[in-house]
């Protein structure tokens, strides 16, 4: 192996090391910190109980989402323990210094979509939140990862985390895609086939014509589901579709200094012969529109299939979970809810390709069908280009920004027993309030599912 | 943190593999601003009837059969969400120790970070364990974190720990203590690559 070849990850990951401990973990640099309202309360209370300040505030940025509302964010949270907690949150940030875009404000979201929207995420950054989506900002070719609050308490008092370098892994995926495939159905593809412990000790760079061809949007959404197959993160190589995203947003670089980042970052690609530790690769022919009918989300199918018959306990135990059966169609399960929101799926490209799937139709009677789109900005621009119009039209209801239906703090929970198809990046027991029963998707096809009510293949325009 | 230098005791075995933190922990018990209470939330809608809140008397921890200090689980244990909630509800509840064939990395770190040490041992091992558990639950698991192993009956199998976090679990040293001690080296980075100026948002 010649040594002097590096990939996308290793040239970002040694760029940010500051120092390593002889047979131990390396000190590394994080460039920007994410915090919310549910993983950071204990990290401050842990820095207070030591006497230590924060030592970089000026490189946090904080909002409120997890846990917040999705009606009526401009009066008080009902919810006491909500209310305390985002609360703690405006009261940390102000002792601290801390930039927060709390309910309320212009810049409010989904944290993974509002720092990318705001140029806050750029290319060869090493970005961490206390938020294991955090893997969303690979998108733009930075090392993004998830970590717990006592490694956010750590960021806090050092701006550093100590780490072991992970292994690389590489997925290509080249080919033409098929009709109505979206990037959710290019990630729930790959965890089917890889599993949801595939990824496991590995940070994954995706390659091949089916990621450079695709919108940032498209980049995050799968990236976000990097940490579903177990991999510490996901990212794809900056680009022109990068740069041209990147440009301009509030806080991205400018003038000459733009000039010299984008030369940087267009250093960030993986040299020709460098190793990987795994290597797969998938042909885009073989993807069809996906779901997932277990309780992980690597228990996937394309929408032509029928539930396949489980290879083992944990399968069985999911199946009745989900009340399917071996062998029955997709087509017989009764939708009643429809959920297009979350980190992974709540950016505005996702409300547009619904909205046109949805334009002059009605959602069936009996969905209930939630638009939580991932921030103000997101909301502001359903609105400009007429997206709530369609929504309203069709029966769908629009909310405020925030997780809402994805792991379901707030009010917004799916009933027992219930089906919901759901644009968001888990499927486990209960995620979306006890006993519901999640199915994964991408928009288009939670779109089609909230206007028939069930879940059935698109028409073959050929 | 706690220090874990060595631990006999009996088990609880909990099959199931890919447990997720959710199961661990639901996302509805993490509206908490301190670290403490959560074990009685731990593995909740497993634990609890859904509809009437009463212990379900077939889930494991309701069991009066099993109890101990170590967890035995299914493959891929703690797969899911960064909470760390879950390490805490664990911890909470009073495990020391999580056995299994394969851990998900971010649970893995939060657990060390907490002095409770995830034990990967092989898949027939586990097996073993798990079987023996429930022939007898009086059997008890011997963990040694100086020499990395883990005994059970006539088995002892070595588990990896990486060299400078079995030092923080012997002695109870966290890495915060370890990173502010290397604040300077830290500036210098900074100065270094111009770190601190460039990134600068506001």
């Amino acid at each position: 192996m010649n040594n002097s070849k590096k990939t996308l990850f290793d040239k970002v990951w040694d760029a940010h090391v500051v120092e390593t401990i002889p047979d131990g973990p390396q000190i590394i640099y994080i460039d920007k910190h994410l915090i919310h309202e549910v993983t950071s309360p204990q990290a401050f209370a842990e820095l207070e109980s030591r006497n230590l300040e924060i030592f970089r505030p000026e490189q946090i940025v904080a909002t409120a989402d997890h846990n917040v509302p999705t009606l009526h964010q401009e009066q008080p949270i009902k919810d006491e323990l909500s209310r305390n907690q985002v609360e703690q949150l405006t009261e940390n940030c102000k002792k601290n210094n801390i930039e927060l875009f709390g309910l309320g404000h212009q810049y409010q979201g989904i944290v993974h979509i509002i720092a990318p929207e705001l140029g806050i995420t750029q290319p060869g950054m090493s970005i961490v939140c206390g938020d294991s989506h955090t893997s969303t900002h690979g998108a733009f070719g930075s090392i993004a990862f998830g970590i717990g609050t006592s490694q956010v308490a750590q960021v806090f008092a050092s701006q550093c985390l100590l780490l072991n370098k992970p292994k690389s892994m590489r997925i290509t995926v080249n080919g033409t895609l098929n009709e109505n495939v979206q990037p959710k159905d290019v990630i729930l593809y790959i965890i089917s086939k890889i599993g949801t412990d595939g990824g496991t000790g590995y940070f994954c760079e995706y390659a091949g014509n089916v990621f450079e061809e695709m919108s940032m949007e498209g980049r995050m959404t799968v990236c976000n589901m990097s940490i579903e197959m177990g991999a510490r993160g996901g990212m794809i190589a900056p680009d022109e579709t990068t740069f041209e995203y990147v440009k301009g947003r509030k806080f991205a670089p400018k003038g000459e200094d733009w000039n010299e980042k984008v030369a940087y970052w267009s250093t960030l690609k993986t040299d020709e012969g460098a190793a990987f530790d795994e290597e797969l690769s998938f042909d885009a022919s073989d993807i069809y529109p996906m779901i997932t009918y277990g309780t992980n989300p690597g228990m996937g199918i394309s929408i032509r299939e029928v539930i396949p018959a489980p290879q083992n306990e944990s399968e069985e135990k999911a199946l009745k979970y989900m009340g399917l059966e071996a062998g029955q169609a997709v087509n017989s399960i009764k939708v009643n809810y429809v959920f297009i929101g979350s980190c992974t799926n709540a950016r505005i490209e996702d409300f547009r390709s619904a909205a046109q799937y949805i334009k002059g139709k009605s959602k069936s009677e009996a969905v209930k069908a939630l638009i939580v789109p991932g921030s103000q900005q997101v909301v502001k621009q359903i609105y400009e280009e007429g997206l709530d119009k369609i929504f309203n039209e069709a029966g769908f209801q629009i909310r405020q920004p925030g997780c809402s239906a994805c792991l379901a703090m707030n009010d917004d929970k799916i009933p027992e027993g219930e089906y919901c198809v759901s644009t968001s990046n888990r499927n486990f027991e209960g995620r979306q309030g006890q006993g519901a029963r999640t199915i994964l998707a991408s928009p288009l096809t939670a779109a089609k599912a909230a206007i028939e009510g069930k879940i059935s293949a698109f028409e073959s325009v050929n | 943190m706690q220090k874990l230098v060595v631990l006999k005791s009996r088990a609880v075995p909990l099959p199931a593999e890919n447990i997720d933190t959710d199961q661990i922990i639901p996302a509805r018990f993490l509206k908490s601003i301190d670290r403490k209470g959560f074990g009685e939330n731990l593995f909740r809608d497993w634990r609890f009837n859904i509809h009437t809140g009463e212990p379900n008397p077939d889930f494991v921890l309701n069991n009066p059969k099993f109890s101990g200090e170590i967890l035995v689980a299914g493959n891929n244990f703690g797969c899911g969400s960064s909470r760390e909630h879950a390490a805490w509800s664990l911890t909470d509840y009073g495990f020391k120790v999580i056995i299994s064939s394969y851990f998900a990395d971010i649970f893995k770190g939060n657990a060390l970070n907490n002095g409770l040490l995830p034990v990967k041992v092989s898949e027939e091992f586990l097996k073993e364990i798990l079987e023996g558990i429930n022939e007898n639950p009086d059997n008890e698991i011997a963990i040694d974190v100086e020499l990395q192993s883990v005994s059970f009956k006539d088995t002892t199998e070595t588990f990896e720990i990486d060299s400078y976090k079995k030092i923080c679990l012997l002695n109870g040293y966290d890495d915060i203590d370890f990173l502010i001690s290397r604040k300077q080296t830290i500036t210098e980075f900074e100065l270094k690559t111009q770190k601190a100026n460039e990134q600068q948002l506001f």
